[in-house]
C-alpha cells in the first residue's frame, strides 16, 4: 500500500546515489576503524590510488571502459523488462570472437582488423544471449536462470578452449600466444605522443571512445527511435505492448541481441587494448559490476557513465589501498566496493522517503 | 486475541454519532487528498459517501480502516477518541471494511476465511468450531447464508463479498464500511445486498457505503455526504435530494446525466463476428459460439456482468488473442487467421479503447505524448527516417489535447499524472483520430469523472454520427441503456438476448444477465 516517494529530477540523479554513496562510505569508515586504520587516511590513499596520477587516472578509465560496456549492456536489457546476468558470460565469450580476430588476422592493417575486431566481439557476445533469450522467448524459461547458467557454461567452454586448443604450444598457463601488431587497438598515451603530449603509459586505450560512441548510440536508440520505443513498452507494461502490435517475444530477441553485443565489446578494451592474447577468465567480473553500475546509473548512458568512473576508481585506489596499508588486504577493498554497491542498488531506496519529506519541508518553508 | 475484548458496546437508540471524524488531513507528497474532512455518521444509519474518482473517498476510509495514517485530525468511535495506525485498532474499535478488491485467499474455506486474523488460540480446531456456531448464528440473523466449507475461489462474486461482511460481522464489527460494492454485482445480487444492509441497519449496525453511483444513494442511505477535491462539500438527508442535485455538487458545475442523441441511420455490414469461440490458457471456452454484426452508423452496446467473456470477446477482435474457432469478417474480409495482428487490424481500420486503461491502454510511466502514439509509433507521420521526430509527436499530442480538451494541456508530463478522465481523453483521442471504420470501447468511461463521462459520450455519438460503427462494452447499465442503439446481453460465455436500444429497462436487461433467456434472437 506504501507509495514510492517522487523526488525532483536533480535529487533523482544527483542527490539521492550521493547520499546512498556517502552512507555506503560511512559504513566502510566504520569498518576500516575496526580493523585499526584510520578510515580517513584510507579514502585518502584510495583517492589518489585513483586519481593522483596520470597513470593512475589511465588505470581507472581503462576499468571504467569495461563497465560501461556491461552497464550498457544491462540496462538495455532492463528498458526491455530483462534482467540479464550474463554479461560475465557474454563479455567472455565475446572477447573470443575478438581474440580468434587478433590471432587469425593479427599481421594485416589495424584500420580493418580492429573494426573486424569490434564485430567479431558484438557477434559472439550476442550469439551468447541469444541462446537464453531465446528459450525465455519460445520456450518460457527465464532469463536471470538460463543466463546464469550460461555464464558457468561459458567459462567451462572457455578453459577447455585455453587448455586444450588455443594454448600457446610449449607453455604451462592456459594464454593464448599474443596477437599480431595489426589488432592492438592505440593506447592513449600512444596517440597522445604522436601529438607531442607526454602521457604516463597505462593500458587506457581508444576502446573508451568506443564506449562513448556506444553511450551515444543507446541513447538515441532507446529515446529517439521507434524500435527502442517498442522495446521499453515491452519492459514498462508487456500487455500495452501487445495491444500495440508489437511483439514481446522479438524484442526480448532484440534486446538481448543488442545487450549480449555490448556486452561483447569488454573483450576489445581488455584484449585488443590491453593483453594482446586470450587469458583465462579476462572479464574478471566486470560483467556482474555491471548490474550495480546500471542500477546506480539507473539505466541511463550518462548515470552508466558516472557510474562506471565511480567504480573504475573504487577498482584502481582499491587496489592501491591494498598495496599501501597492511591491514586493508585484497578483501576488505571487496567489502568497500560491495557495500556501494548494496546501498547503490539493493538499498537504493531507503533514503529516498526521509529525502522527500526533507525536500518537501524544506520548499515548504521557502514558500511561506 | 478475538472474543475475549468486544468493543464498546454501543447502547442501541443512545444519541451521539458512531463515528466521527474530525479535520482529518491527509498529503501524499504534492498531493492534499484529504481537507479538513469532518464527518459525523449516526449510529444506526446508512451513510453515503459520494464523489468522483480522486476526490478523497477512499483516502478517507483507508484512513479510518488504518491503512493510512492522517496528518492531523481525530477519529472517534462511539464518542471515544481512539488512535488508528493500523487495520487491527480499527478491527478493534468495531470498524469493519469490505474492500472494492476482495481481500480473501481463495484456497481458504469460507470458514478459514472468516477465522483469519482471529483465530482464537493457538489451536485452530477449536477456534474454528467456535467460529463456526457463531457463524451460522449470524447467517441466520442477517440472512448471509454462506456455504462455510466451500472454496472460496469457487464461489460467485456476490457469495464472495458475503464472505467479506460475515468476516467483519465475525470480527464484531459495529460500522461496516463498503467500497464500491455493486461493481462486481448483477443488479438483482445489488438489490439483494441493499436488503442486507437494510437488515443490517435495522439490528442497529452503522453502515457506510461508498459508491459513485447516484441510484445507490438514492435506493438505500439514510444521509449522504459529497465530496469534491478532498472536502466535503455537501451533507444532506438523502431524502431531502435528488440526483442532479448530487451531481451538480460532485462535479461542482450542473452536469447532463442522459445522453443527447437523435436517431441512428445504420448502413452496412461492417464487422461480422460468425460462432466467434475463444479458450483461456487452460483450454477453458470464455466465448462460446458468439455471433454479432456491427453496421455503420450505429452503437452496439454489449451488457453483462463482468468476466462474462466480453473482454475475451474483445480481445480476439482487436487481434491480442486468437480465437480458437469462428471467424471474424472486416468489410467482408477475414481478420481472424494468418497474421493479422493487432498493428495490422489497426491499419485495417479497427481502433480498440481497452477496458483496462492503466493495463493495457497506456504505459503508466511514459508521457502523455508517448502514450499518445502507442501503437502507431511506427506511421511515417511521427518519423523521419530512423530517428522518430519529438517535434512532430509534440505537436501530434497538443492538437488532441486542445480538441479533447485534455489538462493539465502539458504532453511532457507522465500519463499517471491526469486524472482517470483525462486519461481516457487521451486514449480516446489516440483512437479516434486515426479515422477507424469500427471503434471498440471497453468501458468507456471507468474512473472517469462525471464531467468527462459528458464529454466522452458525445464524441461516441458523433463518431457513429460520422458513419462509424461502436462496439461499446461496460458493466454500466446507465451507459449501455444511453449510448446504445442495439444492447447485446452477455452471460456465461455467450449472448443470451438481443433488445433494441430505444424503450430497453433495467429490469429487462437485468433479467438476461443473471442468465434468464430472453426471446431467441432474431
Amino acid at each position: 500500500m506504501r507509495a514510492v516517494s517522487r523526488l525532483p529530477r536533480w535529487a533523482e540523479f544527483g542527490l539521492l546515489p550521493l547520499v546512498n554513496l556517502c552512507a555506503a562510505l560511512v559504513i566502510s569508515g566504520a569498518v576500516i576503524r575496526l580493523v585499526g586504520e584510520s578510515p580517513w587516511a584510507a579514502f585518502k590513499l584510495m583517492a589518489a590510488g585513483a586519481f593522483g596520477s596520470q597513470d593512475s587516472v589511465g588505470y581507472t578509465l581503462f576499468y571504467a571502459t569495461d563497465f560501461v560496456f556491461t552497464g550498457l549492456a544491462v540496462s538495455v536489457a532492463y528498458h526491455a523488462g530483462l534482467f540479464n546476468i550474463g554479461g560475465e558470460g557474454q563479455a567472455y565469450i565475446g572477447g573470443l570472437g575478438v581474440g580468434l580476430v587478433g590471432l587469425a588476422f593479427g599481421s594485416g592493417s589495424p584500420w580493418v582488423v580492429v573494426p573486424l575486431g569490434i564485430a567479431a566481439g558484438c557477434a559472439f557476445g550476442a550469439a551468447w544471449a541469444f541462446v537464453p533469450a531465446w528459450l525465455q522467448a519460445r520456450r518460457g524459461s527465464h532469463i536471470v536462470i538460463t543466463t546464469i547458467m550460461a555464464n558457468f557454461i561459458a567459462s567451462a567452454l572457455m578453459t577447455y578452449l585455453l587448455v586444450n586448443v588455443l594454448i600457446k604450444p610449449g607453455q604451462q598457463s592456459p594464454e593464448t600466444r599474443e596477437f599480431g601488431p595489426g589488432a592492438a587497438m592505440p593506447a592513449v598515451h600512444q596517440v597522445l605522443a604522436r601529438l607531442g603530449i607526454k602521457f604516463a603509459a597505462s593500458p587506457f586505450n581508444l576502446a573508451s571512445l568506443l564506449a562513448l560512441v556506444a553511450c551515444l548510440l543507446v541513447w538515441v536508440f532507446l529515446w529517439r527511435t521507434r524500435w527502442g520505443y517498442a522495446l521499453r513498452v515491452v519492459g514498462q507494461n508487456p500487455r500495452a505492448a501487445v495491444y500495440a502490435g508489437i511483439s514481446p517475444e522479438r524484442t526480448i530477441l532484440v534486446a538481448m541481441i543488442l545487450s549480449g553485443g555490448l556486452a561483447g565489446c569488454l573483450g576489445v578494451n581488455e584484449l585488443m587494448g590491453s593483453e594482446h592474447r586470450i587469458l583465462l577468465d579476462f572479464p574478471g567480473g566486470a560483467g556482474f559490476v555491471g548490474i550495480a553500475v546500471a542500477l546506480m546509473g539507473r539505466n541511463h548512458p550518462v548515470g552508466i557513465l558516472a557510474a562506471s568512473l565511480l567504480f573504475g576508481a573504487l577498482y584502481q585506489g582499491g587496489s592501491q589501498l591494498s598495496f599501501d596499508m597492511p591491514h586493508v588486504n585484497r578483501d576488505m577493498v571487496i567489502l568497500i566496493q560491495g557495500l556501494v554497491i548494496l546501498f547503490c542498488g539493493a538499498l537504493e531506496n531507503v533514503f529516498r522517503a526521509p529525502l522527500a519529506a526533507l525536500l518537501a519541508a524544506a520548499k515548504g518553508r521557502s514558500r511561506a | 486475541m478475538e472474543p475475549a475484548s468486544p468493543p464498546p458496546k454501543a447502547d442501541v437508540g443512545s444519541p451521539g454519532p458512531a463515528l466521527e471524524l474530525r479535520g482529518i488531513d491527509k498529503r501524499f507528497g504534492s498531493v492534499h487528498a484529504n481537507r479538513a474532512v469532518s464527518l459525523s455518521v449516526a449510529r444506526g444509519s446508512i451513510h453515503g459517501l459520494i464523489g468522483e474518482n480522486g476526490a478523497g473517498k477512499s483516502t478517507l476510509m483507508n484512513v479510518v480502516y488504518g491503512f493510512h495514517r492522517a496528518d492531523a485530525g481525530e477519529i472517534r468511535v462511539n464518542g471515544r477518541l481512539v488512535e488508528i495506525s493500523r487495520p487491527r485498532d480499527s478491527i478493534e474499535a468495531g470498524i469493519g471494511m469490505v474492500h472494492q478488491h476482495f481481500m480473501l485467499v481463495d484456497r481458504f474455506t469460507v470458514l478459514e476465511n472468516v477465522v483469519l486474523g482471529a483465530e482464537g488460540g493457538r489451536r485452530l480446531g477449536r477456534g474454528l468450531n467456535e467460529a463456526r456456531e457463531g457463524l451460522e448464528r449470524l447467517g441466520r440473523e442477517y440472512g448471509l447464508e454462506v456455504p462455510l466449507d466451500a472454496e472460496t475461489g469457487h464461489l460467485p462474486v456476490g457469495m464472495q463479498q458475503r464472505v467479506e461482511i460475515l468476516k467483519a460481522l465475525h470480527h464484531r464489527a459495529d460500522i461496516l464500511i463498503l467500497d464500491e460494492p455493486t461493481a462486481v454485482l448483477t443488479p438483482a445480487e445489488a438489490d439483494q445486498l441493499f436488503r442486507m444492509l437494510a437488515l443490517l441497519r435495522d439490528q442497529g449496525k452503522t453502515v457506510i457505503l461508498v459508491t459513485h453511483k447516484l441510484r445507490e444513494i438514492m435506493a438505500i442511505t439514510d444521509r449522504v455526504t459529497v465530496m469534491r477535491q478532498g472536502a466535503v462539500v455537501h451533507e444532506t438527508a438523502t431524502r431531502d435530494t435528488s440526483p442532479p442535485a448530487l451531481a451538480e455538487q460532485m462535479v461542482g458545475r450542473s452536469v447532463l446525466l442522459r445522453v443527447e442523441k437523435g436517431p441512428a441511420r445504420p448502413g452496412g455490414v461492417l464487422l461480422d463476428v460468425r460462432d466467434l469461440e475463444v479458450r483461456d490458457r487452460l483450454g477453458v471456452a470464455r466465448v462460446k459460439g458468439v455471433s454479432l454484426t456491427l453496421r455503420a452508423g450505429e452503437i452496439v452496446g454489449v451488457a453483462g456482468v463482468s468476466g462474462n467473456g466480453q473482454s475475451e470477446l474483445v480481445e480476439a477482435i482487436s487481434g491480442i488473442t486468437e480465437p480458437s474457432g469462428g471467424s471474424i469478417l472486416l468489410g467482408g474480409q477475414e481478420i481472424s487467421r494468418g497474421d493479422v495482428g493487432p498493428r495490422e487490424r489497426r491499419s485495417r481500420g479497427i481502433a480498440h479503447v481497452p477496458e483496462d486503461r492503466l493495463k493495457m491502454g497506456v504505459v503508466g510511466s511514459f508521457a502523455a505524448e508517448d502514450n499518445v502514439i502507442l501503437g502507431y509509433q511506427g506511421r511515417p507521420q511521427f518519423n523521419r527516417g530512423a530517428l522518430m521526430s519529438r517535434r512532430a509527436i509534440r505537436a501530434d499530442c497538443e492538437a488532441k489535447m486542445a480538441s479533447y480538451d485534455v489538462r493539465p494541456q502539458n504532453p511532457g508530463l507522465r500519463i499517471t499524472a491526469f486524472s482517470g478522465g483525462n486519461q481516457q481523453k487521451l486514449v480516446l483521442a489516440r483512437e479516434i483520430d486515426c479515422n477507424p471504420a469500427v471503434l471498440i470501447v471497453g468501458q468507456p468511461t471507468r474512473g472517469v469523472d462525471i464531467g468527462a463521462i459528458e464529454f466522452i459520450h458525445r464524441r461516441l455519438i458523433a463518431l457513429r454520427d460520422a458513419g462509424k460503427a461502436v462496439l461499446v462494452i461496460s458493466v454500466e447499465l446507465d451507459e449501455i441503456m444511453g449510448l446504445s442503439d442495439r444492447i447485446l446481453v452477455m452471460a456465461g460465455g455467450e449472448i443470451v438476448g438481443e433488445i433494441p436500444g430505444a424503450g430497453a429497462t433495467e429490469e429487462a436487461i437485468g433479467l438476461l444477465m443473471a442468465g434468464v433467456k430472453g426471446e431467441p434472437r432474431p
